[in-house]
Parts: C-alpha cells; sequence; structure tokens
C-alpha cells in the first residue's frame, strides 16, 4: 500500500513538529525516516497511524483519504519503542488481541498466534509474561501483535531505540529478512544512520520538521542535497571551504592540479583505518581517511608535506563556504 | 548473625508502643470489653430493631456511597492524568478538599444549600424530595467525605503506565471503550481496589457530616456509628461495645481479605 503524505504541519505550542511535510512512500517497501531527536519523524509516523491529527495536509492510504480516519479503522501494524507490551497478559494472547477483538474463531486465532510465534522465533514463551522476557523478545512479541491483525501497513518507531548494541544489530537484520518475507510496507523511525543505510529501500531524512531528502540510501550517500544531509549519513571534514568525507580524500607526494599543500599534524591506526589530521597552507585544519595500505605506502608522519584534493566523483556539499574563500577554488564534485 | 544496632532496636521500640498504644491496645480493648460477658448479649444487642436498623442504613449509604466513588473516581483520574484542559489545576486542588475540611463543617455547607429553609432545598421539598434528616442527605455527605479515595489511588497508577498500552490496543482495532475494559482497567485494578477499600472503610466509619445531615432519629437515619454513640450516652454501654466491634471487625475482614487476594493475582 503506497502512502502519500501531503503538505503536513504540526504544532504543539508555538513549536512546529512539521512544517509543509509532504512524502511518497512506495507500496512494499522498507522505508527509514531518519533525522535527529526531536526533528519531527516520530510525529510524522503518529500522524501516518492516526495517534496524532495533523493541523494541515492530509494522509492517503492505498489511495484512499485517511486523514480523518481513526487508528482502529486505519489496518495499521505500529511498534512502540518502548513496547507496549499488555503486561497482565500472556505472550500469546498479547498476540491474539487483535484477533479477539475482531472476533476470529477461537482455533483460527490458536493457529494464527502459533505461526507468528514461530516467526518471529519465540514459540517457546506464549506461555510467559512480558515481565519475563528480554528487551528483545518483547519487541519480538510486539511484532507478532502488530503483524497478526495482517495490517497492510507496518509502522515502527525507533524499534530498537531501547535495545542494547549487540540486540539493536541482530534485530536489524531479522527485520530486513522479516520484511523480504511478509512484504508489506514498512515505514521505521530511526536516528541511528547506520540503522537506516543497513535496512532500508528508501530513506526519508527530516530535520527541524522539514523533509531534507529522500531516496534510497547510496543515492543519498553519494549526492547529498545538502551539508545537513552529507554530514548525518557519514563522517565529513572541511577542506577549503567546502564539506567532503574524509575517504575521498587523496594525498599525493607532490603537487598536483587543484590539490591543497598540508602538513601532517597526527596520525592515528585504529586497526585498518588510519585517520590523517592535516593542517593546510591558510591555516584550516581538516582530516583524511587512508586504508593501512595507504598510509604505508605514503610513508605519513607527523610533519611530512601532501597535496590533498578529493577524488573525481566524490560527494562534495560546498552550500556554507568559509568567508573568504572563492566559489571556484573548490574541486569539481 | 549480624548484631541488631542499639539505634535500630531502640526504632523498632518506639514504633511498637506507638501502634501498641494508639491502636492496638483500644482495639483491642474494645473487644475485650464486648465479649466481657459472652457472646449472648452481643447477640442479643445487635439483633435489637434498631440496631438492625442501623446496619441497613450504614450498608445503603455505604454501598450507594462506593459506587458512585468509583465510577466517579476512574473518571476523574482519567480526565486529570490524559486529558489537558482549562481549569484542570483547579479541579485537580478540588478533589482534596474533602479530606482538609472537618466532616461537621461538611454537614452544614449541605443543610446551607438542600436544607428546607434554602431556596434550593425548599423547592426540592416542594416537589417532595427530601435530603436532609433523609438518607439522601447522608449519601450526599458519605460521597463528599470519601470523594477523593479512588481518585488519589488509580491517578498515580494511570500516570505511570502511561498511553502506549491504549493507543497499541487502539491501533489493533479496539475500540475506546474495548481498550479502556480490557488493558487499561487490569492494568490499575489494584489501585481500584485499595481505593474501593478505603471509600468503603471511610462509609462505614463516617460520624461527623453523616452526624449533622441525618438529624439522628432513632430508627429512621440512625447509622452504625451514630448507634454507638446514642447508646453510649443512654448507659446502654454492651450495645455500643457490640456495635463498634462489629464495625472494627469488618474493617479487619477487608483489610485481610484485600491482602489474600492479592499475592495471589499479583505479578
Amino acid at each position: 500500500m503506497t502512502i502519500s503524505a501531503t503538505h503536513l504541519t504540526k504544532r504543539f505550542g508555538d513549536f512546529y513538529a512539521l512544517r509543509d511535510v509532504s512524502v511518497e512512500i512506495p507500496s512494499g517497501s522498507l522505508t527509514a525516516l531518519l533525522g535527529p531527536s526531536g526533528g519531527g519523524k516520530s510525529t510524522l509516523l503518529r500522524i501516518i497511524a492516526g495517534l496524532e491529527a495533523p493541523d494541515e495536509g492530509s494522509v492517503e492510504i492505498g489511495g484512499s483519504d485517511s486523514t480523518h480516519l481513526p487508528p482502529q479503522r486505519r489496518n495499521v501494524g505500529f511498534v512502540f519503542q518502548h513496547y507496549a507490551a499488555f503486561k497482565h497478559m500472556t505472550v500469546a494472547r498479547n498476540v491474539a488481541f487483535g484477533l479477539e477483538i475482531r472476533k476470529r474463531p477461537k482455533a483460527e486465532i490458536k493457529r494464527r498466534v502459533g505461526e507468528l510465534l514461530e516467526l518471529v522465533h519465540m514459540g517457546q514463551f506464549a506461555d510467559r509474561y512480558p515481565s519475563q522476557l528480554s528487551g528483545g523478545q518483547r519487541q519480538r512479541m510486539a511484532l507478532a501483535r502488530a503483524l497478526a491483525v495482517e495490517p497492510e501497513v507496518l509502522l515502527l518507531d525507533e524499534p530498537f531505540g531501547a535495545l542494547d548494541a549487540q540486540v539493536r544489530k541482530e534485530l536489524r537484520t531479522w527485520l530486513r529478512r522479516l520484511h523480504d518475507e511478509v512484504h508489506v510496507t514498512t515505514v521505521f523511525v530511526t536516528h541511528d544512520q547506520e540503522e537506516a543505510m543497513e535496512v532500508a529501500d528508501e530513506i526519508v531524512i527530516i530535520n527541524h520538521g522539514q523533509v531534507e531528502q529522500a531516496g534510497s540510501p547510496s543515492d543519498l550517500y553519494d549526492k547529498p542535497a545538502t551539508d545537513f544531509v552529507m554530514s548525518f549519513l557519514g563522517p565529513v571534514t572541511r577542506l577549503r571551504g567546502s564539506v567532503v568525507r574524509p575517504h575521498d580524500l587523496e594525498l599525493f607526494p607532490t603537487p598536483e592540479p587543484d590539490a591543497v599543500e598540508a602538513i601532517v599534524q597526527r596520525v592515528l591506526r585504529l586497526g585498518f583505518e588510519v585517520r590523517v589530521d592535516m593542517t593546510s597552507d591558510d591555516g584550516e585544519v581538516f582530516w583524511a581517511q587512508l586504508t593501512r595500505g595507504e598510509a604505508e605506502r605514503l610513508g605519513a608522519e607527523p610533519g611530512a608535506t601532501y597535496f590533498v584534493r578529493p577524488v573525481v566523483g566524490a560527494a562534495v556539499s560546498s552550500a556554507h563556504l568559509t568567508p573568504g574563500v572563492p566559489r571556484d577554488s573548490a574541486p569539481p564534485g | 548473625m549480624r548484631k541488631t544496632r542499639p539505634g535500630k532496636l531502640v526504632l523498632r521500640a518506639v514504633v511498637l508502643v506507638y501502634v501498641g498504644f494508639l491502636v492496638a491496645l483500644p482495639v483491642g480493648l474494645i473487644a475485650w470489653r464486648t465479649f466481657a460477658h459472652g457472646a449472648g448479649p452481643v447477640w442479643h444487642s445487635l439483633t435489637s430493631a434498631n440496631a438492625r436498623h442501623a446496619l441497613k442504613v450504614t450498608a445503603e449509604v455505604a454501598v450507594i456511597a462506593v459506587v458512585a466513588n468509583t465510577i466517579f473516581g476512574v473518571g476523574a483520574a482519567v480526565l486529570l492524568v490524559r486529558h489537558r484542559f482549562p481549569g484542570r489545576r483547579v479541579i485537580d486542588a478540588l478533589i482534596d478538599l474533602p479530606l482538609a475540611v472537618s466532616p461537621v463543617v461538611v454537614g452544614l455547607a449541605l443543610i446551607l444549600v438542600y436544607g428546607k429553609t434554602t431556596g434550593f432545598g425548599g423547592w426540592l421539598a416542594d416537589h417532595g424530595i427530601r435530603i436532609i434528616f433523609a438518607v439522601p442527605g447522608m449519601v450526599l455527605a458519605t460521597i463528599f467525605v470519601s470523594l477523593p479515595l479512588v481518585v488519589r489511588e488509580v491517578a498515580p497508577v494511570l500516570e505511570e503506565i502511561g498511553v502506549e498500552q491504549e493507543q497499541a490496543a487502539w491501533t489493533l482495532g479496539a475500540s475506546t471503550a474495548q481498550a479502556f475494559r480490557r488493558v487499561t482497567v487490569p492494568a490499575i485494578r489494584w489501585a481500584l481496589a485499595y481505593g474501593v477499600v478505603l471509600t468503603l472503610a471511610r462509609a462505614l466509619g463516617e460520624y461527623g457530616a453523616v452526624a449533622v445531615v441525618s438529624g439522628r432519629l432513632v430508627g429512621k437515619t440512625q447509622t452504625a456509628t451514630l448507634f454507638v454513640e446514642e447508646r453510649y450516652q443512654n448507659f446502654d454501654q454492651p450495645a455500643a461495645y457490640a456495635m463498634a466491634f462489629t464495625l472494627a471487625a469488618i474493617a479487619v475482614v477487608i483489610l485481610l481479605g484485600i491482602t489474600a487476594l492479592r499475592p495471589r493475582e499479583h505479578r
């Protein structure tokens, strides 16, 4: 089911959580709403679910206007960051909840709950209470509960935000595999760019209540529309006023066209990666990320002088030029 | 084994003496006095027409007050915790008022509103509705004095469980009423049970406000607590002790009941 949000605005008092936001989410995709905390991405998700009403704008799910539909009638599954488990019910009863509300026959409920618990690898925990489960298990239960009613759209609000790093990584991979099996249009909110890049087909970057850019992970990484998108998706440094990725910088021992002369201040070996801190001839501090092999070939040492420029085809943003640096000095990108 | 420090022993002794002299001893003495001449006279006093009527009035008033304050208490708690509206803080403060105001004042205030000589009370009387010196007034007085008990037990629990479980239920198709019954009520059930027990205890034991509005008509508007006082004043101490013991025993049974139920269901 395609989801389209059109010109959404949402205010909380004087604060604009969303400001004229329009987003298209393709049917069957796994889309991440990515951005810093407080940027409005959760509000957007909750408006799609019907848990918040927009002040302006509309939401269409599967082509029909859902703006004024209550959450009960949108046929969405919603997964909360803190699980929202029904604490007084067993895992099986939690998963059965939506089916019981729909008054499905007992035998069907039992069969369906069994299937879903197998799907989320929770079969042996059917009779436990949520308080007897780990965070990761509770979240898998919440997912099974949301999927039980066969939603047209699955919405997840920072689903792994409350879990520790190890479980988080496992569940991430697992969510991707689950989506490939179930194929329900899925939207998840995250502030973790690595999570979004790893799991999503499509990423929508939201900041200050507005969409910065939307596209595939590689599109966003290689062709960032703004400085913000570029710096949010990966490490950046500044060279001659342009924002550039440190692994896109090339170091030459001899002068090259458009290259900046710079002195090495410090060399940090972080396993496979080598980080070289440098100062350019006009006093600008930046860093380059090299592989171990490159660093050894160059013999990078503190005090050495190199000529530095971005590689051809590197993502470069020059939206915020440092005053005094002419625009045409920016390397081609 | 670790030796208990003297400070702790002193603290324990203080608590024991305090609770002993103020709670256990007086209540124990009532039991002792009640049964000083065996169970026969106690039974005799409690089955007199006036005693039975007093118990019936108390039960009536208490049941109505408990039902009313349970419904109102849950509603008010949901309103105060889940909604933001102008005047919310005023209502929040007003709910505590009955705990602060003396019950006698409550009784007098009710007479000022509903008494026969006042405008509203007079109008009601012309339509054949009697509030003061009748059961309706006693119910009102009891509801008033026990009003905060359910609200104050339920509101913090509602605050703690948050809205997400309810919202999850909505997205799964449950209506607001279904989500409330299947998700919210089970989550607040122990707080609600305590609130109801406290309300019931307060309603059974209320004296001051009920004394003022009831007119203390023996065999008509006399509750169990009023019966104790009236018998005692008339030198019928066995009857007074018997009823006092009955009230204390009901309270203990209710408390034991809730303690016995809780561990089994509490997870």
